[in-house]
């Protein structure tokens, strides 16, 4: 038996409202099963599970908003949570998503999750006392409340506030939150900013040549090209891909790249594509557009909102030439692409007119630094240039 | 296939890539990508949307003329009628 718990859908999110169960005691599910629909602030996201097993009982009605870690489900299953889970009240939901967002520091101190960490802020605890009760002395938020002299919730969780209601409610949570994430990028991370043009001849030749033989449902956008560049980049300058967590980078297991999507009504999401290193640009843009249609209509999925280990931006749909991005944390970078125009370019002692499109790249100066970053760029740049093996 | 029905199509079709969208205040003869704050990947949802209800292969350089709703249903009326 074990504790299905509201996820932590970022580093931003507080609380959740389980709006559906889409599963009923005496289910089957299987990992990747989307068992709920949670409100949070940044809209309607499926809850997937991430273990095998059988619902047990449903422990929270649906309309209850409750904080990130709150008890939602039992599950019954041959198949154990991972680990995280049983030291971690904010499970992994992602069966991509790194096992635990935190590493044991090399002071010796013991590994403390985020949410323990919230918890020890918000109860004042020091946490050089708390004893750890989990994997290798691990901190959990429980050992925080512990330590406070308060029991850990085993009951549903007090409700934190009303569930948002309206349209209009939903965007001022989603602007609230977009504003505590950034707010928190630019007061911890220590940002620097390199650009680059970058000649877009080949990729758009190849492009226009590639879709004029493609049916309609199988073309291709520019941006695939430039999302699988910034992927395949990754392997190059690994120190751009992953988390900034407890004072040290954590590698992201595996490239996911959050794709900034601006919401009309207000807002922007930037959920996950998975695996994109290693995926054909078929997929990547059939992908690409079902998450922003996901994205459009308001409901996304857990694994895409959760686990994103860096995040492109491209801002040149309305003709801003240059982007200077912020890093959503606790990502460590963010590249950011302009909008392609026409421009003079020297090349083998001509000028002339190309394509051209600014890439800049907003990186975590304590995970990386201009040098390398300069080297991811130009990665970008090269691989642009050969566009048929993307 | 009517005009009619042909712009129903249309505007189901806008629909589901622009849900917030109140299409009752859409100038037919606007352009569709100001008025509505449609990208290229919306656009791209579009026309395969488009295929996929009318069996219309809209190619690539054609897509300047699906720029307003008007001019959506008389390039795909064209198109209807002659498949």
């Amino acid at each position: 038996m074990s504790e299905f718990r509201m996820p932590s859908l970022g580093a931003d999110m507080e609380a959740g409202t389980v709006v559906e169960w889409r599963v009923h005691p005496g289910d089957r599910v299987k990992r990747g099963d989307i068992v709920a629909l949670v409100e949070t602030e940044k809209g309607l996201i499926e809850i997937e599970i991430f273990q095998d097993g059988e619902i047990e009982s449903l422990v929270m009605p649906e309309g209850e908003k409750v904080a990130v870690g709150t008890v939602l489900a039992m599950i019954s299953g041959e198949a154990a949570p991972p680990p995280a889970a049983k030291v971690e009240p904010a499970p992994k939901v992602a069966p991509k998503a790194p096992p635990v967002p935190h590493r044991t520091e090399s002071t010796g101190r013991a590994r403390v999750s985020p949410l323990a960490r919230k918890r020890a802020q918000e109860l004042g605890v020091d946490l050089a006392r708390v004893v750890g009760s989990g994997e290798g002395g691990a901190i959990a938020a429980a050992d925080v409340e512990r330590a406070a002299g308060q029991a850990p919730p085993t009951a549903p969780a007090p409700a934190v506030g009303p569930p948002p209601g309206t349209a209009t409610d939903r965007q001022a949570a989603m602007r609230k939150a977009i504003a505590a994430a950034m707010a928190r990028s630019k007061r911890e991370i220590p940002h620097y900013y390199l650009g680059t043009h970058v000649d877009m001849s080949k990729a758009m030749a190849w492009l226009t040549a590639e879709n004029l033989r493609r049916p309609v449902t199988e073309r291709l956008l520019y941006s695939a090209l430039a999302i699988k560049a910034v992927a395949l980049a990754v392997h190059e300058v690994p120190e751009t891909n992953g988390f900034w967590v407890d004072g040290a980078f954590q590698p992201g297991a595996g490239v996911h790249v959050g794709v900034a999507i601006s919401l009309r009504q207000g807002g922007l999401v930037a959920p996950a594509i998975h695996d994109v290193d290693e995926m054909p640009l078929n997929d990547l843009m059939r992908s690409m557009l079902a998450l922003v249609q996901r994205a459009r209509s308001g409901v996304l999925r857990s694994s895409e909102v959760s686990d994103a280990t860096i995040t492109v931006t491209n801002l040149g749909e309305r003709g801003v030439e240059t982007v200077f991005g912020i890093i959503y944390p606790p990502q460590v970078a963010l590249v950011g692409f302009g909008t392609l125009v026409e421009q003079p370019w020297a090349a083998d002692g001509m000028i002339g007119t190309r394509p051209v499109i600014a890439a800049s790249l907003s990186g975590d100066h304590r995970a990386s630094d201009g040098h390398r970053g300069a080297r991811f760029l130009a990665a970008i740049d090269r691989l642009l240039q050969e566009p048929e093996k993307l | 296939m009517t005009r009619d029905e042909i712009r129903d199509v249309v505007r189901r079709t806008l629909s589901a890539i622009a849900p917030e969208a109140d299409l009752g205040t859409l100038d037919p003869k606007g352009e569709l990508r100001d008025q509505l704050d449609i990208d290229s990947v919306d656009f791209m949802n579009f026309v395969v949307a488009l295929h996929q209800e009318l069996g219309v292969d809209v190619p690539e350089a054609d897509y300047p003329k699906l720029s307003s709703l008007d001019g959506c249903v008389a390039y795909l009326a064209a198109k209807v009628c002659a498949s």
